[in-house]
């Protein structure tokens, strides 16, 4: 494999990881609070149609993304509701709300543009173009450094940077702030939290909310950076992929980002070689799809590794008994 | 002190209630759109229940429902909340599709008994791994049964596409099978009698889903297995205690969950399809989730449930015709806001409705 097709593939890798982090990092702050989030992929795609209706309408990506993080908050405010206030099943709440959007996305999109459930096609301001960061002209003919700066780091729609941004950013607001500290806390034994005097219930709504505006960033790159406008079902189980990421990261942001990398690498080797060939044996391009799903299952069966969810987690908190 | 509420209110006010609430939701989606609800129901009930043709396909839907509903409950009662029905179901309809291409040139009264046990088989041993996982490994099984969807999705399309695939043809599905493996439809077994109704694909299998409906009760109330799966749901530390083994149950109420889910198979492939096509479970495991939450994991309730999914399914299709505004999606809209309604919002008409029973009750 030459150096260009290699850099080629890591830069996609890295476009295809980016959905999936915001989703995962959007899962690891819910459910280190203790609230259970398999609806990642309808907020994702609430969102990711919201965007793409938006922008349309409006002709600014930025309007698209704010519109996108208000569905995919709505939804998040709603599971909230469902499994804090009212102590429901947060399995079943998920479970609602990617139905919840999957449904309405294609009913209100048919409505709205009579496209056959898509948004219209997106361009110039309306979409997230990529930026090239300084010096990258000038420095591409440094040997190996330019053309990896050039071709790598460089030439990203803003959103990817603010997803990689949103990895450091979450572990340092989970392990060296006081709200983060507590957030774990709520996730592990809200009774001791409670004890001290701190609402669990509002960090739980706290949690669910970033969870939300997250989701909301992901589903906007999808339909506004990522292509170039909504397609129905467009999130295409990337909700479950990052899932399987977080169970994957053992509910960490750095191995997060680990895990959806690989996650992506997986799907751009998948996109860009129809037939790989294995020491003689042609892999099949449905097992590179399912690969993300098998190595969750290996990685929870704990044969690599044991991962362990947080302890309180899907678990309603009642305050008295 | 909190009482619990009379049985009537748990098993029918409260579920009757959420409904509701789920249908008034979606009459306001439905006037959002700017179509008249009061028409849409009309036009949902005439076209499901309206005429031997729409009741046909409305009682296929609901068998296949039936089934799913079956299985998401038999989990449930075990304290499992079992999502991969959806992908047990592909591989049950793989197991029968194997079982009616092997024996397709006999009679389907010798094809039907190995087409029950491969689908059962089948689904079953989709369910076995999450289940023993969750039994011996302590993995989620919320998350192991969505992964195995997945994984199902991706090896039904593997072998369909290499293996099963009529070789010359472009569609991934299997050779569509002879007579012998074609269970007897409904309007054929009438007519051998002397009464005529429309061709529907409702067929043999509604008359073992309601076998199997009877067969579940059997077994959650009335066998010591059952029991045994109902203490496990109830309270773990107190299934231990009475020396029931969680691991043996957590695996035997999955792998029975999986084979329900797999039966489905028996409506879809050898009722009515006669081939297996890449669509053919098409979301029934996920709508099994609904129809247990509303038929409040009790097999009469799920036959209730699954008969108004049938009525939604097979009425929502004409209505999209009739109204082309509210396309089939609006199902999907439907079935999400009764998952919500009568699963994740359920306390919010169920504690008002307990305080108001219970202040009728002191005074």
């Amino acid at each position: 494999m030459d150096p260009e097709t290699l850099l080629q593939l890591a830069g996609s890798s890295l476009r295809l990881a980016t959905p999936l982090l915001l989703a995962c990092l959007a899962g690891l702050w819910s459910e280190r609070a203790g609230i259970f989030d398999i609806g990642l992929e309808g907020k994702m795609l609430a969102a990711a149609f919201t965007a793409g209706a938006f922008a349309a309408v409006t002709g600014s990506a930025w309007l698209g993304l704010l519109g996108g993080i208000g569905a995919s908050l709505l939804l998040g405010l709603l599971h909230g509701f469902a499994s804090i206030t009212l102590r429901g099943n947060q399995i079943i709440s998920g479970v609602a709300i990617n139905f919840l959007a999957s449904g309405l996305t294609a009913l209100v999109g048919q409505n709205w543009f009579h496209q056959g459930g898509l948004t219209p096609q997106l361009s110039g301001a309306a979409r997230f173009e990529p930026i090239t960061l300084p010096f990258a002209a000038a420095l591409s003919q440094v040997p190996v450094l330019g053309p990896v700066y050039a071709g790598l780091v460089s030439d990203h729609n803003i959103l990817l940077y603010l997803a990689l941004a949103a990895v450091p950013l979450t572990w340092w607001a989970l392990h060296r702030t006081r709200f983060g500290l507590r957030l774990r806390a709520v996730g592990e034994n809200p009774a001791a939290v409670d004890t001290a005097g701190i609402s669990v219930t509002r960090l739980r709504y706290g949690a669910a909310l970033i969870a939300g505006l997250l989701c909301g960033i992901a589903g906007a790159y999808l339909s506004t950076a990522m292509a170039a406008g909504f397609t129905r079902e467009m999130t295409a189980g990337k909700g479950f992929i990052a899932l399987a990421a977080l169970v994957f990261a053992k509910w960490r942001p750095w191995p997060a980002l680990g895990a959806c990398l690989l996650f992506g690498l997986l799907e751009a080797i998948g996109i860009r070689y129809q037939t790989i060939t294995l020491l003689g044996w042609t892999v099949p391009v449905q097992l590179m799809q399912a690969l993300p799903y098998i190595l969750t299952v290996v990685i929870l069966a704990g044969f690599v590794g044991r991962a362990v969810p947080p302890r309180a987690g899907g678990r309603p908190y009642v305050k008295e008994r | 002190m909190r009482t619990s509420p009379p049985r009537w209110a748990d098993l029918a006010l409260i579920p009757a209630v959420n409904l509701l609430l789920a249908l008034l939701v979606a009459g306001l989606v439905v006037i959002l759109i700017g179509e008249n609800p009061l028409r849409a129901v009309e036009l949902l009930v005439t076209g499901s229940l309206g005429s031997s043709y729409g009741i046909g396909f409305t009682l296929y839907y609901a068998t296949t429902f039936v089934f799913t509903g079956l299985s998401v409950a038999v989990a449930y009662h075990a304290g499992l909340f079992n999502i991969g029905s959806e992908g047990q179901a592909q591989l049950g309809c793989l197991g029968v599709t194997l079982v009616c291409l092997a024996l397709d040139r006999t009679h389907w009264l010798l094809v039907l008994p190995a087409a029950i046990l491969a689908g059962a088989a089948f689904g079953g041993a989709w369910a076995f791994l999450p289940g023993w996982l969750q039994a011996k490994r302590g993995s989620h099984v919320v998350i192991t049964t969505i992964m195995f969807n997945f994984i199902a999705s991706a090896l039904i399309v593997y072998l369909l596409v290499n293996t099963l695939k009529v070789p010359g043809s472009m569609s991934p599905e299997s050779r569509t099978f002879e007579a012998g493996a074609h269970l007897p439809f409904f309007h054929e077994m009438l007519a051998a009698i002397g009464i005529r109704v429309s061709r529907t694909p409702l067929n043999l299998s509604a008359l073992i889903a309601l076998l199997a409906a009877g067969l579940a009760w059997a077994l959650i109330w009335r066998s010591r297995l059952g029991y045994e799966m109902r203490a496990l749901g109830h309270s773990e530390p107190a299934a231990v205690y009475a020396g029931i083994d969680p691991a043996r149950i957590i695996v035997i109420a999955m792998v029975i969950s999986g084979a329900l889910a797999g039966l489905m198979a028996l409506n879809v492939i050898m009722g009515s399809q006669h081939r297996f096509v890449l669509d053919s479970v098409g979301g029934a495991g996920f709508v099994g989730i609904a129809v247990a939450l509303m038929g409040r994991n009790h097999p009469a309730g799920i036959l209730l449930a699954a008969l108004l999914f049938g009525i939604l399914y097979q009425g929502g299709s004409e209505l999209a015709f009739e109204m082309p505004d509210i396309s089939r999606d609006m199902i999907v809209v439907i079935q999400a806001l009764v998952i919500l309604f009568t699963g994740a919002l359920e306390n919010l008409t169920r504690a008002p409705i307990e305080r108001l029973l219970a202040r009728r009750g002191a005074g």
